[in-house]
């Protein structure tokens, strides 16, 4: 089954290699995996998607706990939550009906247009992952030059929340 | 040194090691010198509070203190240079981490300035170190020095234990700041439990009361978390019987009726079936290892399971277990036993009369017999003196093997901190280096190192280490000139293709004892075995060398083959 398990850890360098190197030693699954420096600079959060047996994923929450640079986690999968991600993608749109019907998938899909040459767009959607991969399948017919994607990052609704 | 105006009360970084380690009340450090540490050793040799011991393989100092750590309550202190100094000592963290050794390993590194330069002897020792270290640190400014220094002693013996390694480059030694050693340290990220949960303690002391076929599995946490003296007083209350892994030893008496000796791969029979037929089961300290469950789905198909350990990772990792108290060994059992008081149920006297029956039908089938009437010495004949000799008080190390299993099975631990040998990762080489750790925690204790002619030449060159300073070691090397445990291995389930097994072209061990200036004999005969060992023991001024000529073809009795279950074992 698919984790959401969100990270608060020391800011500190070599933290990352850590959670890296523990996934790729033990084997675990990571889907994608994001990290940023909190409101609070000592503090990085990092929010990790993996995957696996209720077995595996009890093994990793806790094999992160022991990580003595790990301060908190939660995993998210068991309340109520929320998950983003964003993607920059950059398409060719030579012609003016490429443009008009670019500019209205980004519209469909509550994308914006934040940058246009005179034959390429770059736009910007934010969404649940499985949008994002929608929002690409429907950009098929043009030539996709890049895309982006910035891994999942999510936060629970209410009052259940991370912090120290 | 750096020649910067400092306030009077600054000191230098190798000086801040120095008062951190004497402030620590470290005594002894297990090191090598080299060019990323030369600051530090000058200030070591211009104090005299911290004793430093040159090896002759930084394998060797790691190896040395978890030698020390293990057979006392301190942790081990090793110092190396960078780059080479710290990849040789990389076995011997690996081996501390596998088996939970609290150690401190200081490690040299290039100048701050040059880091990532590949400078001379320049590695990446915290990348290199992170898979198998507890923590790991880099000291990138003098003032953090103390303060680090702090964290890794704390880190490495609290919780669960384990190596820290401490890298600290050369211009940090240089460097000077005022020296404050913090009393205690506060981690936020890092707070073990010790005390175990009321709730589950009642779970569990109910499940322990209903048992009608009971079994106590005790391991290395036992003897990391001193918590032998309350196992016994655990154990005897309740009369019901105990097994200790490998790594648990000592934990339990040997001696004692209740004991029916080692669990899993060359466990006794008794011990193995017991597991495998009882209805609850009490692990304590120790983390089912597949070297003790054997196939994982035939383990223990009939019990309930309580599991304490201090590490919740290791709990319901490979089986899952019913309660689960994460805690520390001692207080959880003085816990258990202030449970079994205030409950003021009994065990079942009937039930448990019937089991300890089945049990002794068990141990009637003397599963380590073995026959010294042949003209070869064999092996459990010589640990099994060894033990008679020394009235089972000596500290003993061994390397791995064959002969490590035959100390395990025939030397009777009856006190914890005594047996020292590699479970985790099955280190070949520690043997002699442990020893000399232990002997620099025990000066007046008898100290043997029991050995296979294989291991013994991994890290020989410390036989120098011991002349220097006079460690009068035990060294019995059980010489079948063969990688023994290699080669039962290829006789059971390689149609006795013995490919590479067997060790050629033998030093002569007397001789090779005596170059490095210590007692060599050698023993062929049975008859010579005792003899030779009382004359070793007599030697208490000396290192002697025992190399005994044993026969080749035995092997270790009995074997849970890969893949069998815990009843599945093939006896002599
Ligand atoms: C050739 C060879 C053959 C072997 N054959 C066998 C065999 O037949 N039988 C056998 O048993 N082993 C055998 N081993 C050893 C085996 O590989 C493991 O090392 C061993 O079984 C592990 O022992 P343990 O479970 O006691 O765990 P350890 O490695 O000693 O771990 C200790 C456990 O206790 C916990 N702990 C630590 N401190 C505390 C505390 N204060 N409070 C609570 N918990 C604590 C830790 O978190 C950990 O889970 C063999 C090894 C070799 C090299
Ligand atoms: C460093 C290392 N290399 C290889 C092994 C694999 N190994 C395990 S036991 C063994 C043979 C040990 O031979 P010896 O020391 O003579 O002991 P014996 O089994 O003969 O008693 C080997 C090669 C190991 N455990 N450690
Ligand atoms: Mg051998």
């Amino acid at each position: 089954m698919r984790h959401i398990i969100s990270v608060l850890l020391e800011n500190e360098a070599g933290a990352l290699s850590r959670v890296a190197g523990l996934f790729s030693a033990r084997g675990y699954n990571i889907e994608s995996l994001t990290v940023a420096p909190t409101d609070d600079p000592s503090l990085s959060r990092m929010t990790i998607v993996t995957s696996g047996s209720d077995e595996i994923v009890e093994q990793i929450t806790k094999q992160l706990n022991k990580l003595i640079d790990v301060i908190k986690l939660l995993d998210m999968t068991a309340y109520p939550h929320i998950e983003r991600e964003m993607a920059l993608v950059k398409v060719r749109v030579p012609e003016a009906a490429d443009r008009e019907e670019a500019k209205r998938l980004a519209d469909i899909f509550r994308g914006r247009i934040i940058d246009v040459t005179h034959d390429t767009y770059v736009v910007e959607i934010t969404g649940e992952g499985s949008k994002l991969d929608a929002f690409l399948e429907a950009l098929q017919p043009f030539p996709v030059l890049e895309v982006v994607r910035s891994g999942v990052m999510g936060i629970a609704r209410g009052d259940v929340s991370l912090q120290i | 040194m750096s020649e910067t105006a400092s306030s009077s009360t600054a000191i230098t970084g190798a000086e801040i090691f120095c008062r951190s380690l004497q402030a620590e009340g470290v005594e002894v450090v297990f090191g090598y010198p080299g060019g990323a540490v030369l600051h530090i050793y000058d200030a070591l040799y211009r104090q005299d509070k911290v004793s430093h011991v040159l090896v002759r393989h930084e394998q060797g100092a790691v190896h040395a203190a978890e030698g020390y750590a293990k057979s006392c309550d301190k942790p081990g202190v090793a110092l190396v240079t960078s780059g080479p100094g710290a990849t040789n000592a990389i076995t011997g963290i690996a081996d501390a981490y596998m088996d939970s050794v609290p150690l401190v390993v200081f490690t040299g590194q290039v100048p701050t300035s040059l880091i990532g330069n590949d400078a001379f002897q320049e590695v990446d020792t915290v990348g290199i170190t992170r898979p198998c270290v507890k923590h790991n640190f880099l000291v990138k400014d003098v003032k953090e020095l103390a303060t680090t220094i702090k964290k890794a002693f704390y880190v490495a013996t609290t919780g669960r234990p384990g190596p820290v390694v401490v890298d600290i480059p050369k211009d940090v030694t240089a460097d000077s700041c005022e020296f404050e050693y913090p009393e205690s340290i506060r981690m936020r990220s890092y707070n073990p439990t010790s005390k175990g949960h009321t709730g589950q303690i009642r779970k569990a002391v109910e499940l322990i009361l209903s048992a009608k076929q009971p079994m106590i599995y005790t391991g290395g946490g036992v003897i990391l978390g001193k918590g032998s003296e309350a196992l016994t007083e655990f154990t005897r209350k309740l009369g019901y019987p105990i097994t200790n892994t490998l790594m648990g030893l000592g934990g339990y008496p040997a001696s004692d009726k209740q004991f029916l000796g080692m669990l899993g791969m060359h466990g006794t029979y008794e011990a193995n079936m017991a597991m495998h037929h009882a209805d609850v089961l009490i692990a304590i300290g120790a983390r089912f290892d597949d070297r003790v469950t054997g196939n994982i789905e035939k383990f223990c198909p009939h019990a309930k399971i309580v599991h304490v350990d201090v590490d919740p990772s290791s709990i319901s990792k490979n089986v899952k277990v019913d309660v689960p108290i994460v805690g520390e060994v001692e207080p959880v059992l003085r816990e258990l036993i202030k449970g079994l008081n205030e409950n003021g149920g009994k065990p079942d006297a009937e039930a448990l009369a019937t089991w300890w029956k089945q049990i002794e039908e068990w141990q009637a089938q003397d599963c380590l017999k073995y026959d010294q009437s042949s003209e070869l010495i064999k092996p459990q004949y010589v640990v099994q003196k060894f033990w008679e000799l020394t009235q089972g008080e000596a500290f003993v190390t061994s390397d791995v093997g064959q002969h490590q299993m035959w100390a395990a099975q025939f030397y009777r631990f009856d006190k914890p901190n005594r047996w020292i040998n590699s479970g985790g990762l099955g280190t070949m080489g520690v043997g002699l280096p442990f020893a000399m750790g232990v002997q620099f925690a025990h000066p007046d204790a008898t100290v043997g190192c029991i050995t296979g002619e294989a291991s013994i030449q991994m890290c020989i060159q410390e036989l120098s280490t011991c002349f220097q300073y006079q460690l009068p070691l035990k060294i019995l090397n059980l010489n079948n000139r063969y990688l023994g445990m290699v080669r039962q291995w290829q006789e059971f389930f390689y149609q006795g293709r013995y490919a590479m097994s067997y060790m050629d072209a033998l030093p002569d061990f007397v001789k090779l004892a005596e170059a490095y200036g210590h007692v060599g004999i050698q023993v062929t005969q049975p008859g010579d075995v005792e003899g030779a060992i009382k004359e070793a023991l007599a030697q208490k001024e000396r290192l002697v060398f025992l190399d005994f000529i044993t026969d080749q073809s035995e092997n270790v009795y009995p074997m849970i083959p890969a893949g069998a279950g815990q009843n599945e074992m093939i006896l002599v």
